[in-house]
């Protein structure tokens, strides 16, 4: 399908994320992992449960901006869903403000822990997310500023931290991949450095590398993301996003 | 049984400067705010407040109430940030514990139980462990990892603001959350919970199943009704956060003159006079 524009192949690019999760809680938080995360519902990924932003899960499919309009399924409070997210039931797609190469990210504040230059959210449950259940992260701009050789805070943990700080935290580590407005990324597994995955089409990995903090692997052959088929294409522009909450996050 | 019904005031009467409190709801959402501007009211400091946070935090850092915050996150909801707290970090006016915000929910239900601490593998790896020197490893005394030994919170005082209680200090959730608000009043020496509306006890349950009675009255002290205390946070489904407020608040933090403005305008009398000035301005806006 052509006629996609980059919002829309970020859109693929983060419900593919979700493909093979099956019955678990997808938890996509930013505005196109959400749209991704409905999407991947809606067609290849049935089986997931999401909820309607506060305490309940909902089947069904509503658009990316507008309350939960499928029938509620069960109660999922914060207490519960904390019990979701260390049973590992659960794989959230967090946006960072920064992230390495081992995949360590920051939404916690800019600048010292002790004297932030610049203070943002706190933690939240980044730390718990890493350690106990899948764990992706959505980047709507890719730039040296987001990839960074070294984050100023870790609150997600990264495969390197993970490691010093022994088994129980390795144990249930399962970082997937991080989506971006230029491409999709994962990591090598021996050395556990991030790796390009797929350059959405349009993207250079020469401008993917020049827009990064750190040096990227970059495999021998680099796949182009998908782009949607004329149904998902459809069902983003007229049922899941019909509002265009896309572009808040991707400008085209 | 006892008639635990007081003020604002009342409850205030009863806490000390440098005391630790536990404050419920979650960020910009059913949050003890007249309790909160009553504390603002008062002479207390020193405070050290563990929460959820939202707006209780920013107002008490704006008014210099507080030493040291113990907290997951700080935010409005449907505004990330509130400008307070950012303003508080950034100038290094307050002591920080940062931890994960299921942490938090372990410590509040170790104290309430009256055990030393939780083990968990949250934390491991994190800005948690490396910002938190007090923070102790425990190793599974049945077989070898080393997990985070998350302390019990003990609190001095819990402060909570539930949609409906009984006089005697049964209370009620009606929106689609309990969040951690029984794990404060378990976790305090003393709790208070505010409610939108006290009921006679049979009411409670009139029309509603028993769990939403989250809060049992042996767990708490004093009893505040206090209609529209949640005010400008979520108290659904008594009512939605007034946003357009809150974008006041967010506005009239952006500096000193305007912030002074919004407080002679909103927090300069009691209770009664702050729900006023609430209902002049949708009025104006209207």
């Amino acid at each position: 399908m052509s006629g996609a524009d980059r919002a829309e192949v970020c859109v693929i690019a983060c419900a593919e994320a979700f493909r093979g999760n099956g019955e678990i809680l997808g938890a996509p938080i930013g505005l196109v992992p959400i749209v991704g995360a409905r999407l991947a519902r809606h067609t290849f990924e049935p089986d997931l449960l999401l909820t309607d932003g506060e305490a309940m899960a909902v089947q069904g499919t509503w658009p990316a901006g507008a309350p939960a309009s499928g029938v509620v399924e069960s109660w999922l409070s914060y207490r519960q869903v904390f019990d979701v997210v260390w049973s590992g039931r659960r794989h959230v797609m967090m946006t960072p403000i920064q992230i390495d190469s081992y995949g360590n990210a920051n939404i916690s504040a800019i600048g010292s822990h002790a004297r932030p230059k610049a203070q943002l959210l706190g933690a939240r449950g980044a730390p718990g997310n890493a350690v106990s259940h899948p764990t992706s992260y959505w980047v709507p701009k890719h730039s040296t500023r987001t990839f960074v050789p070294q984050v100023d805070i870790i609150c997600g943990v990264g495969w390197d931290s993970a490691r010093k700080a022994g088994p129980a935290a390795m144990k249930y580590m399962d970082l997937r991949v991080v989506v971006t407005n230029l491409g999709v990324f994962d990591w090598e597994t021996e050395s556990r450095q991030m790796r390009i995955k797929s350059i959405h089409p349009g993207v250079t990995v020469d401008e993917i590398q020049e827009a990064s903090g750190f040096k990227l692997v970059v495999p021998a052959d680099v796949p182009v993301t998908r782009e949607p088929t004329d149904d998902e294409l459809e069902l983003i522009r007229t049922v899941i996003d019909p509002n265009g909450v896309r572009y808040r996050e991707v400008k085209i | 049984m006892r008639d635990k019904r007081m003020t604002e005031d009342d409850v205030v009467g009863r806490l000390r400067s440098g005391m630790t409190i536990g404050i419920g709801g979650w960020g910009s959402r059913r949050k003890p705010m007249s309790l909160i501007r009553a504390i603002l009211r008062s002479d207390l400091k020193d405070l050290t407040i563990v929460t959820y946070g939202g707006p209780d935090v920013g107002l008490l850092c704006a008014a210099g109430k507080v030493r040291k915050l113990m907290y997951g996150f700080v935010s409005l909801d449907s505004i990330p940030l509130d400008p307070h707290f950012r303003a508080a970090r950034q100038n290094g006016q307050i002591e920080v514990a940062e931890v994960d915000e299921g942490m938090l929910q372990l410590g509040l239900y170790a104290a309430g139980v009256r055990i030393p601490f939780l083990p968990t593998r949250v934390g491991l790896g994190s800005l948690v462990v490396e910002t938190n020197p007090e923070l102790r490893m425990v190793k599974d005394p049945y077989g070898d990892e080393e997990f985070v030994a998350m302390p019990a919170i003990g609190l001095d005082v819990a402060l909570v603001h539930m949609n409906r209680a009984d006089r005697f200090g049964n209370a009620q959730f009606l929106g689609p959350d309990p969040y951690f608000d029984d794990l404060y009043c378990a976790a305090a020496e003393q709790a208070f919970v505010s409610c939108e509306q006290i009921v006679d006890t049979a009411d409670l349950l009139a029309n509603q199943h028993p769990v939403t009675v989250r809060i049992s009255r042996m767990y708490v002290t004093g009893v505040v009704e206090a209609p529209r205390g949640g005010h400008f946070t979520n108290c659904a489904p008594d009512y939605e956060r007034d946003e357009a407020f809150q974008r006041r608040y967010v506005q009239a933090a952006a500096d000193p003159a305007s912030w002074s403005a919004f407080v002679e305008e909103f927090l300069s009398g009691d209770e009664a006079h702050y729900q006023r000035a609430v209902t002049a301005m949708s009025e104006q806006g209207a």
